[in-house]
C-alpha cells in the first residue's frame, strides 16, 4: 500500500553477480602467530622432558620390553578382555531382565545394579579375594536341604578368579545400564513390526533391536573398556601380577620409581590408542546405513581397508 | 470384486471391546471378513479403526469379546476346556501368516531393501536364502523398485519405502494383509504410487483390511466399506451404498468433508 516495491528492486540496490566458486578464505595473521607460539612451547616442553635426567629415559628404554613387564602387560590385557566379555554378556542379560515385564527379573536386576554400582570396585575386589574368611566352604546345595557338592573356598578363589569375578560383576552393572539405554533408544515401532511379523522375542532382539541399539551402545562401551584397562591396575592390591604390579615389583628392587611408572604409562597409552582406532572402525560399521550414498561408498571403504592392510 | 471362495470367514470379530485405562476405544465390534475380500475401514480420527486393526493381530489385547483369524482365536488357546492366554512365542506363531503395513513404514533401517524383505521368509518361515531372494526380487519388480534392492531405507523416498514395506509383507505369502493408514505419512504426490500398488493387490484376490482416509481408494478397490465412529461400526456395505448413498448422519457428515 505504501511505496515499498516488492517485485522490482531498484537497479542501484542490485548486488553485482560474483560467483562464490571464486571466493577464498581470508588470511588470518593472528591464528598463524598463535599456531607458531603453541608449537614452540610444545616443542620446548618435549625437549626439556627428553633431556631431563630425572625421567631416566635410558632406564625406560631398558625395561620397556622387560619379560616381567611384558608378562604383566599380558595379564592386564587378558583380564580386561575376559572381564569385559563376561561383563558385557552379563550386562546384556541384566538389561533385558530390567526391561522385562516380569517382577522377579526386574527386581533382581535392579538389586544387582544397585549393589555393584554403589560400592567401590577396590572394596569389591578385596571382598572377593578374602571370601574364605566369610565362607570357608562353597557348596552346591538344595536350600535348607542336603549338600550336593562342596569345595574349599581358598582352592576356588585365587587372585586370578577373584580379579575376574570382581571386575566382571562390577562391569556388568555398568554395562547393563549402557545396554538398557541403547535398547530404549530404538524406535518402538521396530519392536512392534518384528512382533507383527511373528518373530519371537529373542529373534526380534537379536536381529532387529540390538543391531540398531549398537550405535548408541558402542561409544560408552569404548569408554568402559578404557576404564577397565586402567581398573585392572587395582588388582595389584590382591597380589595379581598385572602391568602396574610388575613395574612396582621392579622399582621395589631398583628404586627407579619414575622411569618404571613411565614404562607403565606409555604401555597404557599405547593400548588405549589402539582401542580408539578400533572403536572408530566399529562406529563406522554400525553407522553404515546412515549414509545417503551407501551403495557408492562401499567399494571406497573396502579400498581404504586394503590400503591400510598393505602398509 | 472377487468371488467368495468359501463360506467360512477368514476374520471373525464378535462383541470386541477395548479400553486404554479409562478410555473405551472399541465398544462392541462385530465384523466378519471373507477370504479374498477387500474391506476398507473409514472413520474420523479417534473412531477406533486403527485400534481394531491392531487387535486383529493381537498387537493390542482386547478386553472382552472374541477375534479369530483363519479359525484360530488370536492370543488364546483352549486347554482342558478353559481359555488360556498364549505365551508371546505362541502369539508370534499365530501371526506368521498375517502381513502388516504401517503408517510410518517401519522398515528395518540397518538392513538393505533386500534384507528387509527376506528377513521373515528366511528367519521365520524357513525358506532357503536363494528361494527367498528370488521371490523378493520378483516382489520388488511388482512394486516397481527392482533397482533398489541394495539400497538402505534411508536412501529412499517415503513412497518407495512404503512400497518396500508392502513387498516385505507380501514376502511371507500372507493369508491376510492389514494396512494401517499406509498413505497418511506420505507427501501428497507420493500417495498415488502406493495406492496403485494396493489396487493391484486387491485385484489379485488378496484378503485385505485397509484403514485409510483415501475415499477414492475405498470407492474403487473395496468390496465392502466399514464406517466407524466413536468405537462402533455405524454403517457397512458396498462402496456405492456407503460412500455413494450414506444413510447415517455421521457418515454423511464425515463424507461431506471430502466432496
Amino acid at each position: 500500500m505504501s511505496g515499498l516495491p516488492l517485485t522490482s528492486a531498484s537497479p542501484a540496490g542490485d548486488a553485482p553477480f560474483r560467483d562464490v566458486a571464486t571466493a577464498h578464505a581470508p588470511f588470518r595473521l593472528g591464528r598463524l602467530i598463535l599456531w607458531v607460539a603453541i608449537v614452540l612451547v610444545a616443542v620446548d616442553f618435549a625437549w626439556i622432558v627428553a633431556h631431563n635426567e630425572n625421567f631416566g629415559w635410558p632406564v625406560v628404554a631398558a625395561y620397556f620390553f622387560n619379560p616381567t613387564v611384558i608378562s604383566g602387560l599380558y595379564v592386564s590385557l587378558g583380564l580386561t578382555v575376559v572381564a569385559m566379555a563376561l561383563g558385557t554378556v552379563l550386562g546384556l542379560g541384566l538389561a533385558i531382565a530390567r526391561m522385562s515385564k516380569d517382577r522377579l527379573a526386574t527386581s533382581f536386576a535392579a538389586l544387582f545394579i544397585w549393589f555393584f554400582r554403589g560400592t567401590p570396585l577396590l572394596v569389591q575386589l578385596i571382598f572377593w579375594y578374602n571370601l574364605s574368611t566369610l565362607f570357608p566352604q562353597l557348596s552346591i546345595a538344595i536350600p535348607f536341604g542336603p549338600t550336593l557338592a562342596s569345595w574349599d573356598t581358598n582352592s576356588v578363589i585365587t587372585p586370578m578368579t577373584a580379579a575376574i569375578v570382581g571386575l566382571a560383576l562390577n562391569e556388568a552393572a555398568y554395562m547393563a545400564e549402557i545396554i538398557r539405554g541403547g535398547l530404549l533408544s530404538v524406535d518402538r515401532g521396530q519392536t512392534e513390526t518384528a512382533e507383527a511379523f511373528g518373530m519371537t522375542r529373542a529373534r526380534a532382539l537379536w536381529r532387529i533391536i540390538i543391531p540398531q541399539a549398537m550405535r548408541s551402545i558402542v561409544p560408552p562401551t569404548g569408554n568402559q573398556l578404557i576404564s577397565m584397562i586402567k581398573a585392572t591396575s587395582l588388582v595389584s592390591v590382591i597380589a595379581m601380577a598385572d602391568l602396574l604390579y610388575s613395574v612396582q615389583s621392579i622399582y621395589n628392587r631398583t628404586f627407579e620409581i619414575v622411569p618404571m611408572l613411565l614404562v607403565a604409562v606409555i604401555w597404557y597409552l599405547l593400548i588405549t590408542s589402539i582401542l580408539n582406532v578400533g572403536q572408530s572402525y566399529i562406529e563406522a560399521y554400525y553407522g553404515r546405513s546412515d549414509r545417503r550414498t551407501g551403495a557408492a561408498e562401499k567399494p571406497v571403504l573396502a579400498g581404504a581397508a586394503v590400503q591400510e592392510a598393505s602398509h | 470384486m472377487n468371488a467368495v471362495q468359501s463360506m467360512n470367514p477368514l476374520v471373525q470379530a464378535r462383541d470386541v471391546h477395548k479400553s486404554f485405562d479409562e478410555l473405551e476405544v472399541l465398544k462392541g465390534i462385530d465384523l466378519d471378513i471373507m477370504p479374498g475380500e477387500v474391506v476398507v475401514i473409514l472413520g474420523p480420527s479417534g473412531s477406533g479403526k486403527s485400534t481394531l486393526l491392531r487387535c486383529i493381530n493381537h498387537l493390542e489385547a482386547i478386553n472382552k469379546g472374541f477375534i479369530a483369524v483363519d479359525g484360530q482365536q488370536i492370543g488364546y488357546r483352549l486347554r482342558n476346556g478353559q481359555l488360556e492366554k498364549l505365551s508371546a512365542n505362541g502369539i508370534a506363531r499365530q501371526r506368521r501368516n498375517i502381513g502388516m503395513v504401517f503408517q510410518q513404514f517401519n522398515l528395518y533401517p540397518h538392513m538393505t531393501v533386500l534384507q528387509n524383505i527376506i528377513e521373515a521368509p528366511v528367519g521365520i518361515h524357513g525358506e532357503s536364502r536363494q528361494e527367498a531372494t528370488q521371490n523378493a526380487l520378483k516382489l520388488l519388480e511388482r512394486v516397481g523398485l527392482s533397482e533398489k534392492a541394495a539400497s538402505y531405507p534411508r536412501q529412499l523416498s517415503g513412497g518407495q519405502q512404503q512400497r518396500v514395506a508392502i513387498a516385505r509383507a507380501l514376502a511371507i505369502k500372507p493369508k491376510l494383509m492389514l494396512f494401517d493408514e499406509p498413505t497418511s505419512a506420505l507427501d501428497p504426490e507420493l500417495v498415488g504410487e502406493v495406492l496403485a500398488t494396493m489396487r493391484d493387490l486387491a485385484k489379485q484376490g488378496l484378503t485385505m483390511i485397509v484403514v485409510t482416509h483415501e475415499i477414492g481408494f475405498a470407492r474403487e478397490a473395496a468390496d465392502r466399506v466399514v464406517f466407524m465412529d466413536g468405537g462402533k461400526i455405524v454403517e457397512m456395505g458396498a462402496p456405492e451404498d456407503v460412500i455413494g448413498n450414506p444413510q447415517h448422519p455421521r457418515t454423511k457428515a464425515f463424507l461431506s468433508r471430502f466432496l
